[in-house]
């Protein structure tokens, strides 16, 4: 047993309740979200599905032209297993229209477009059927800022960012969600063939038991080095920790009134609910 | 003096952040409803007239003691005792973060958050003023400690209601639900509360009535777990969950005084002792916030 294995029980109970609580006090009772064959968006939907009516759950599968095919037929498992509402939105047009008139070719700009499209597609969607925007991005994902500002990171509540990759593969195989989901590598999929761990150049294991440490208990660095944790790797997560923060907060604002909002105007999204 | 007999009814209840009215409106409906029970004190949890994270709405929502806004309980607790949890303006303009006991038409006291939690999510220090006493309630009903949640993690009110023979030590709680490795079932935080309470039954012989909300605040739960616990350090009845709810609790002077006699913690208590110490430590010039060390 890991110091990152979580109670799986515990946890799904803890998160259909905060789905139902913090959807609910905004009349909310319908969530949509991108559906796209991987673990972590398989995991939020399935949350969602007890959370709500199976019905209720909008799941968007939002291939490119260049997208495995793969992972809508993952995607599509997922939704039959959970009997989940679907739609495909084939984003190529939506994304070529831009590119091919900008003439981008930088892999990462690519890649950032199509995130950033499948959101407006899900924004519009919330909006068409009254419901909200599912986020799916993980602790581990949001500490290393493997995610594009404002793509797949904008959501209106997140059930699994404060869980580690680890933490996510325990809800799966608790929620008995299909085998290809758990069993392939983790992958992005902006374009066919990437892999997160090949493109971060270390495995989520290894990051998620120095994540713990660093984060969680607040071990310094020298002292996980100290038990032996490979240095390079710590420096290289410490790195990236640092180096996305402005990913997980809102853009800076000069503050120049007597009171500036999120500095000394303070109030929670809750305010009156 | 008759021999206590007191139905005792925590309340464990969601809260609209900011919305005194729609809040007030649930302990009312809960007040109506122990009253036709037969209830003799009825407790809400800490901030259960407010909410929790109340930030900026903290000055905003607070109220002093003879608003007009208080007058439906105060009216109520002419046929039920009622602790009610709330943000207190006091004329010099600091605000607390309070309980207040009702009874009689009246607000019979108020006990003010002593230790004030500012650490890691929390920063009550910035919006609360602290409180400074430790107050035993002579309640027709019985003697009543009353604790403001983190007051509970801090041995001092605790104690100085046992020298004052309390019968029972109230917690009202808003407390947040954290920790979920491991496979225990429960979350960590509440596991801990409950070593807390049965400690301080098992220490100071009395019955623990930790009164916790539940429902969530921008993600973060409250975690419910509302229990009580004998002057023996038995739990009774049936704990709360995370959903809304009540647990009642019958107290008698037949259990407390078992309790005493079996093992007389408080006949054998020597407080001078203490006092002595902690002369020698901090001197007899009663330290000032902050100069203690």
């Amino acid at each position: 047993m890991s110091e990152l294995d979580v109670d799986p029980e515990l946890v799904v109970d803890l998160l259909t309740r905060f789905l139902r609580s913090e959807a609910g006090k905004f009349g909310f009772s319908k969530m949509v979200l991108g559906l796209s064959g991987g673990i972590d968006s398989a995991v939020a939907a399935a949350l969602a599905a007890r959370a709500f009516e199976p019905q209720d759950v909008l799941a968007v599968l939002m291939p490119y032209r260049t997208s495995s095919p793969d992972s809508e037929r993952d995607a599509e498992a997922v939704v039959e297993a959970l009997g989940l509402r679907s739609k495909r939105v084939d984003i190529s047009a939506l994304v070529d229209g831009y590119l091919d008139q900008e003439q981008v070719t930088d892999r990462l700009r690519r890649g950032n477009v199509m995130a950033r499209a499948r959101m407006i597609v899900l924004y519009d969607l919330s909006a068409e059927n009254g419901s909200l925007v599912l986020g799916t991005s993980n602790k581990t994902e949001l500490l290393l800022g493997y995610s594009t500002q404002f793509g797949d990171s904008a959501s209106a509540l997140n059930p699994l960012g404060d869980l580690y990759k680890h933490q996510i593969y325990q809800l799966a195989r608790y929620l008995d969600l299909p085998a290809n989901v758990l069993d392939k590598a983790p992958s992005a999929d902006l374009f066919e063939g990437q892999s997160d761990e090949a493109e971060l150049g270390f495995s989520y294991a290894d990051a998620d038991r120095i994540l713990v440490r660093l984060v969680d208990q607040r071990v310094s660095p020298e002292q996980l080095v100290a038990e032996g944790f490979d240095e390079e790797l710590v420096r290289k997560l410490i790195r990236r920790i640092v180096g996305n923060q402005y990913k997980r907060v809102p853009p800076i604002i000069a503050k120049l009134s007597e009171r500036t909002i999120n500095q000394d105007f303070r109030y929670l999204r809750s305010w009156g609910h | 003096m008759t021999p206590m007999d007191t139905l005792v009814r925590l309340v464990q209840i969601d809260t609209t952040l900011g919305n005194l009215d729609a809040n007030l409106d649930t302990h009312l409906r809960a007040i109506e409803q122990a009253v036709t029970d037969g209830v003799d004190v009825i407790v809400f949890p800490e901030l259960s007239l407010t909410g929790y994270f109340l930030k900026d709405q903290t000055a905003e929502v607070a109220l002093s003691l003879d608003s007009p806004f208080l007058e439906p309980l105060r009216e109520r607790s002419r046929s039920i005792s009622i602790v009610a949890g709330f943000v207190e303006r006091s004329r010099d303009g600091r605000v607390y973060n309070a309980l207040a006991f009702f009874e009689e038409g009246e607000i019979l006291h108020v006990h003010r958050k002593v230790h004030l939690v500012t650490y890691g999510m929390f920063e009550e220090s910035r919006d609360l003023a602290p409180g400074e006493e430790f107050c035993l309630v002579e309640s027709k009903h019985g003697r009543f400690g009353f604790l403001a949640c983190e007051d509970a993690w801090h041995i001092d009110g605790a104690y100085l209601y046992f020298l004052d023979g309390a019968d029972a030590i109230i917690v009202c709680s808003a407390g947040p639900g954290r920790g979920v490795t491991g496979k225990t079932g429960e979350l960590s935080s509440n596991r801990v509360w409950r070593t807390l309470q049965d400690s301080f039954s098992l220490l100071f012989r009395t019955w623990m009535l930790y009164c916790n909300r539940v429902g969530w605040e921008d993600g973060v739960v409250f975690s419910g777990a509302s229990r009580v616990v004998s002057p023996t350090g038995e739990e009774l009845g049936e704990p709360l969950g995370l959903d809304p709810g009540t647990l009642d609790a019958r107290l008698t002077s037949a259990a407390l005084d078992h309790a005493r006699i079996q093992t007389p913690l408080r006949r054998d208590e020597r407080p001078w002792i203490l006092a002595r110490e902690l002369a020698r430590r901090v001197g007899f010039e009663l330290p000032g916030e902050g100069e203690a060390s």
